[in-house]
């Protein structure tokens, strides 16, 4: 063996390394100075060289400026000392392709914006950026966060890094698979059925949905505004923590931004579930077609927390299994409105039909939209338009809209005897791919569990709960009362000690 | 179910066909001042643009005239991902305006998108307000009779699209390009109920509409560059039914006298197609002010679907007591009170009182220009032979006079004339003071407006002053006298008619004397004193 | 409740502006009146005297001052579009009645 291959050898070591630590021990890495932003930022860059090929994780990669951004904050270090680093200095985050970057590619997965370069930052990509957290690319998704599978992303589909047959669960897959393929130890995502939380629970993650109104929505491509959240996803619950902290808050530009200031979780992350009361929702836990091993690592987390001291008991939230029909008169009704302004005019594709000069505005608007768009995409934007239109509109979507008031008395009446509750994140773990895309309401019924906490605008969270049978990953879900992420996550944190989950996936297989 | 109709059209759109029965026995002559047999409905729908530094829901400059596209941010162009955040001045001038007409200000009112595709909206929604908008239910009187109106509420305006070839007409040209500068100024519109019953009482509302607007200083309100836009709805009925005929909607009038003339057309035009037996169709149509004829725009035959929801990006409005109490304290005088007080004060007719305030800015010049006329004549009054005897009534005859005459010419404003009010003022203290006639003060003005000297600097310049000092007068009559004894004996001998004839004879001579800058008041006396008395 | 044809769907899709194939037009169909009927649900919760909800967290009087603040340069901003001209987006004409 020559000395290069056994520096190479070396460098591979420590590359796997830095890429299975947690963004907490890479953080205190870098500003102990024990590695350099520079190296961790290459060692995750070079993971996802190697791997992303077969994972697509990512629509685009951002290198350079990664490297720039590592290398900035090493000079820092040196020049101010690390006290000065801020609080994620050199840590890697993968960033949904929805949310807006300055000067770099967001598509949202659509062919109607590809080549777009946005010429601002959301609120959520600049507080990252002065957390000192690195965007190392621009994380796949289902087109426009309209999916459960990734596979609606017009530029291919996401594979789940556990194994590569299958889907990674959606809209946030790319994302949520990036966490799990050790190319980033945080990502961001967006949550507006269960966007973060279902893949986060086929991907074997920690995905958190934060109350509405408590992560900025500035820069952020709306799909269904009223219900639209972004994120954090990490491998443990105290970096997912550390990366909401770093992005929440109030923001002016949001004008559903909520004002009240935000209750730090971390503080009392560690303080266990001694007396808290946990109720187990009955409408979520009894859905059709829920996979044995799934109500069984729902039933583990039950006696753990008993274990742990919390009381539990069963609870019942009636109005629970209308979120699903509620949810799909909604969002598609907002994302039709959302999405009318990419008519071919002012930024991204444009298709003009016919011979040249022969077309109007107004042919060249549709041929756009129609190219530009993917089924789903387009069937939501159908189905949301017929929900508004005349003679519809009371019956569907204004019905919709008191069916939500329904779930929220409910959920309070229930918050009224609990501190948190408990159900599966999805029915089952990650699906094969092309095997729902044919039959648009089975992918809806995936996100069963997680739509009536967007629906209530409250928090909630999946945790990894092990893995079935086929060594896929099982997820439970921590719901919370709106502004109840503190208690939300002592409870996560409570069940992520007690699965003990250190599995990892192996996508490039066993390395 | 479907929700409410849209921006409550002031005429319900259920077509009348008029029957034979409707017709009354005897035709009289109408309120507005046809024979006919025909009544006129109208309502107006009113969008004015808000005198506010920024938009509606960002921070991007509200100024006309800008170069293309340099007032435009995420927001306003609707790049993906952007959020409206409401301009809290926007929210007072709603409540201006809810005060100064009367209106009822629910307890909550909630912004609504507006669905329909069309280049010159950026998100091709519209955000405005639907089924609770801010101002409900309020009024204007209008000489004695009035007129509800129906609603006011907030919303965004379009952005400009410019059609390039095809002699610029819509349909034939070969591409169109568009400026998003105005895609977001604020807008409040204001939609009356069909209670106007002829094209004077539509002018004279829409004339106190704008004057109060003005007074309380929410909107520049100007009809030529599009400030101040009014739509109206027209239709006709028999006279005695009380129906309502299918209305159109004309837009596109620039003036209050173009809304008159434009209604007019609109009457004449429905009556015609209903007598020769025809239907008159529900559409939009144009208003040409030079041919002097509406056109039919689009056809209504199938409705728009605007698909009208709460706009999920933006919280309730929920004007608190405190903000209406601000509001309140702080409303200025609105137009009739004006009216009054200036009648009172300046001892002007109702007319001119109304004519000020039927420009926007006149009764503010002149306003100026009478307190500047009372500070020259306070400090004139301190020196020892100080002239005095310029009135208020003076400036508003200038100003309803030339001034008025002037910006109907050049189209400007008073606020931009050449001529400030401190200027009329002393134009006014100069005739007063005998210092040049009236006439001359009309070429004075003339000029002042045209290059901006201030009268005085005119008067010295073209050497204007007259001479008004009795010796040199009364020694330059003397001289004439003198040369001329013949002719002061004839005057003397003569009867009536010859002695006007010398009188006349003796003026002008005087006058050619002084170069034609006597005083001929004081040349007249003078004259009178000579020639009679003791002289 | 969706008694949905072929029509509406196009009548639908022109309201969205949206071309669609025959084909999309014949699978769109189907596939939206299974959901439809699928949504159709929320009509069995008796929702009388229920007020909808529009924000999940009810707040009001969200106002910024009158302040102006930069605009975006306009060269970047005409740099993302398809086509532009004299400093303006350039689009084929408009027919009036497209609104
Ligand atoms: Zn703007």
């Amino acid at each position: 063996m020559s000395s290069s291959d056994s520096d190479h050898d070396r460098d591979h070591d420590r590359d796997r390394d830095l890429t299975s630590r947690s963004a907490a021990g890479l953080a205190a890495a870098v500003r102990s100075g024990e590695v350099s932003a520079r190296e961790v930022v290459d060692a995750h860059l070079a993971r996802i060289e190697a791997l992303d090929g077969s994972v697509h994780a990512f629509l685009h990669v951002t290198a350079d400026g990664a490297r720039a951004r590592a290398d900035a904050l090493d000079a820092q270090r040196r020049s101010d000392g690390p006290e000065s680093l801020p609080p994620l200095a050199g840590v890697p985050v993968a960033v949904k392709d929805v949310l807006c970057t300055r000067g770099v590619p967001t598509t949202c997965g659509s062919r109607i914006l590809e080549g777009w370069l946005p010429p601002y930052d959301a609120t959520v990509v600049a507080r990252l950026e002065a957390s000192g957290a690195i965007a190392v690319g621009k994380a796949n998704m289902d087109e426009f966060a309209m999916g459960s599978s990734t596979e609606n992303s017009a530029f291919g589909p996401t594979h789940n890094p556990w194994d590569l047959g299958r889907v990674p669960g959606g809209s946030s897959g790319g994302s949520a698979a990036a966490v799990a393929a050790g190319f980033a130890p945080l990502a961001l995502g967006t949550d507006t059925g269960g966007s973060i939380r279902q893949p986060a629970a086929l991907c074997g993650v920690v995905g958190v949905k934060p109350t509405y109104g408590r992560v900025s929505r500035y820069g952020v491509v709306a799909f269904a505004s009223s219900l639209d959240q972004v994120g954090p996803f990490a491998r443990t619950v105290e970096d997912a923590a550390l990366l909401l902290e770093a992005v929440w808050g109030h923001d002016p530009a949001d004008s559903t931004s909520i004002p009240t200031p935000c209750e730090p979780i971390l503080p009392g992350l560690e303080r266990g579930v001694a007396g808290l009361r946990v109720g187990v929702v009955r409408e979520l836990t009894e859905v059709d077609g829920i996979q044995p091993e799934v109500s069984a690592a729902l039933e583990q987390a039950v006696k753990l927390l008993e274990q742990a001291g919390a009381t539990l008991d069963s609870v019942s939230v009636p109005s629970a299994i209308y979120g699903l029909p509620a949810y799909y008169l909604i969002a598609p009704a907002e994302a039709s409105s959302n999405l009318a302004r990419f008519d071919g005019i002012r930024y991204g594709l444009r298709v003009v039909p016919g011979e040249p000069g022969s077309a109007n505005a107004a042919a060249m608007n549709g041929a756009t939209r129609h190219a530009g768009f993917g089924a789903e995409v387009k069937r939501r934007i159908m189905l949301g338009t017929y929900a508004l239109s005349a003679g519809y509109y009371d019956a569907y979507y204004g019905q919709a809209q008191r069916v939500r008031t329904l779930i929220i008395r409910d959920f309070d009446r229930a918050y009224e005897h609990f501190d948190v509750l408990l159900s599966p994140t999805t029915p089952t773990t990650a699906f094969p791919l092309g095997d729902k895309v044919d039959d648009p309401l089975a992918m809806y019924l995936s996100d069963v569990c997680t739509i009536p906490t967007n629906l209530a605008g409250a928090a909630a969270m999946s945790i990894p709960a092990g893995l079935d049978g086929s060594g896929l990953p099982i997820g439970v879900q921590v719901l919370a009362p709106g502004l109840g992420e503190a208690v939300m996550f002592r409870v996560a944190r409570a069940l992520e000690l007690g699965f003990g989950f250190a599995a990892r996936a192996r996508p490039g297989g066993p390395a | 179910m479907t929700p409410p109709e849209p921006s409550t059209p002031s005429t319900p759109s259920a077509p009348t066909t008029p029957s034979e029965t409707d017709a009354p026995d005897t035709i009289e002559v109408g309120l507005d001042g046809h024979a006919d047999g025909w009544e006129l409905v109208v309502g107006l729908e009113v969008h004015v643009e808000l005198a506010t530094a920024t938009k509606l829901f960002c921070g991007c400059a509200n100024e006309f005239g800008q170069e293309p596209n340099t007032n435009v941010c995420p927001v306003c162009l609707g790049l993906p991902g952007a959020l409206p955040v409401l301009n809290e001045l926007v929210v007072e001038y709603a409540l201006r305006v809810g005060e100064a007409f009367h209106f009822d200000v629910p307890a909550q009112s909630v912004f609504a998108r507006k669905n329909y595709f069309y280049p010159d909206m950026p998100k091709n929604f519209q955000t405005s307000q639907y089924d609770e908008p801010i101002c409900l239910g309020g009024h204007l009187d209008v000489d004695g009779v009035r007129i509800t109106i129906t609603r006011a509420h907030m919303e965004e305006d379009t952005g400009k699209t410019t059609h390039v070839g095809g002699g610029g007409r819509i349909h034939d040209a070969d591409f169109s390009l568009v400026d998003y500068n105005r895609a977001g100024v604020p807008l409040l519109e204001i939609v009356s109920e069909p209670d106007i019953r002829s094209s004077e009482q539509a002018k004279a509302y829409a004339s106190e509409l704008r004057a109060t607007l003005e007074a309380i200083g929410v909107s520049d309100v100007k009809m030529e560059e599009g400030s101040m836009r009014v739509d109206a709805n027209v239709s006709v009925r028999r006279r005695g039914s009380d129906g309502f005929g299918t209305r159109t909607e004309t837009k596109n009038v620039n003036s209050i006298r173009s809304l008159g003339r434009a209604i007019e057309y609109e009457r004449a035009r429905q009556i015609e197609v209903l007598e020769a037996g025809g239907r008159v169709v529900q559409e939009t149509r144009h208003w040409n002010e030079n041919d002097g004829q509406t056109h039919s725009m689009r056809s209504k035959e199938e409705a728009y679907d605007y698909r009208y929801f709460p706009e999920p990006d933006l919280v309730p409005v929920a004007p608190t007591p405190e903000m209406r109490a601000a509001v309140r304290a702080a409303m200025p005088e609105l137009p009739a009170a004006r009216r009054d007080r200036l009648v009172a004060a300046w001892a002007i007719t109702e007319r001119d009182a109304a004519a000020l305030l039927g420009t926007p800015g006149l009764a503010d010049y002149a306003e100026a220009a009478v307190s500047a006329l009372e500070a020259l004549e306070a400090l004139e009054a301190l020196a020892v032979d100080g002239a005095r005897g310029g009135s208020p009534r003076d400036i508003v005859n200038w100003v309803n006079g030339e001034i008025a005459g002037h910006l109907n010419e050049t189209g400007s404003s008073p606020a931009a004339l050449s001529l400030a009010p401190a200027a009329l003022a002393e134009l006014v203290g100069l005739v007063a003071a005998g210092t040049i006639s009236r006439n001359q003060a009309k070429d004075v003005l003339g000029e002042a407006l045209a290059d901006g000297r201030r009268p005085a600097r005119i008067v010295t310049d073209r050497g204007l002053a007259q001479v008004s000092d009795e010796s040199s007068l009364g020694s330059v009559i003397d001289g004439i006298l003198a040369a001329n004894a013949d002719a002061v004996a004839e005057y003397r001998a003569g009867d009536d008619k010859a002695r006007k004839k010398k009188r006349g004879f003796f003026m002008g001579e005087a006058m050619k004397a002084l170069a034609g800058q006597g005083n001929p008041q004081v040349l007249n006396r003078l004259l009178d004193e000579k020639l009679e008395g003791n002289g | 409740m969706s008694e949905l044809t072929r029509e509406q769907v196009r009548h639908v899709a022109k309201l969205a502006r949206l071309d669609l194939s025959d084909d999309e037009l014949d699978r769109f169909t189907g596939q939206l009146a299974g959901i439809l009927d699928h949504a159709a649900r929320v009509s069995a919760l008796d929702t009388d005297g229920v007020p909808p909800t529009a924000h999940p967290f009810p707040m009001v009087n969200v106002l910024r001052p009158d302040v102006v603040k930069p605009s975006l340069d306009r060269d970047e901003v005409l740099a993302c579009a398809p086509d532009a001209r004299d400093g303006r987006f350039r689009v084929p004409r408009i027919l009036e009645d497209e609104a």
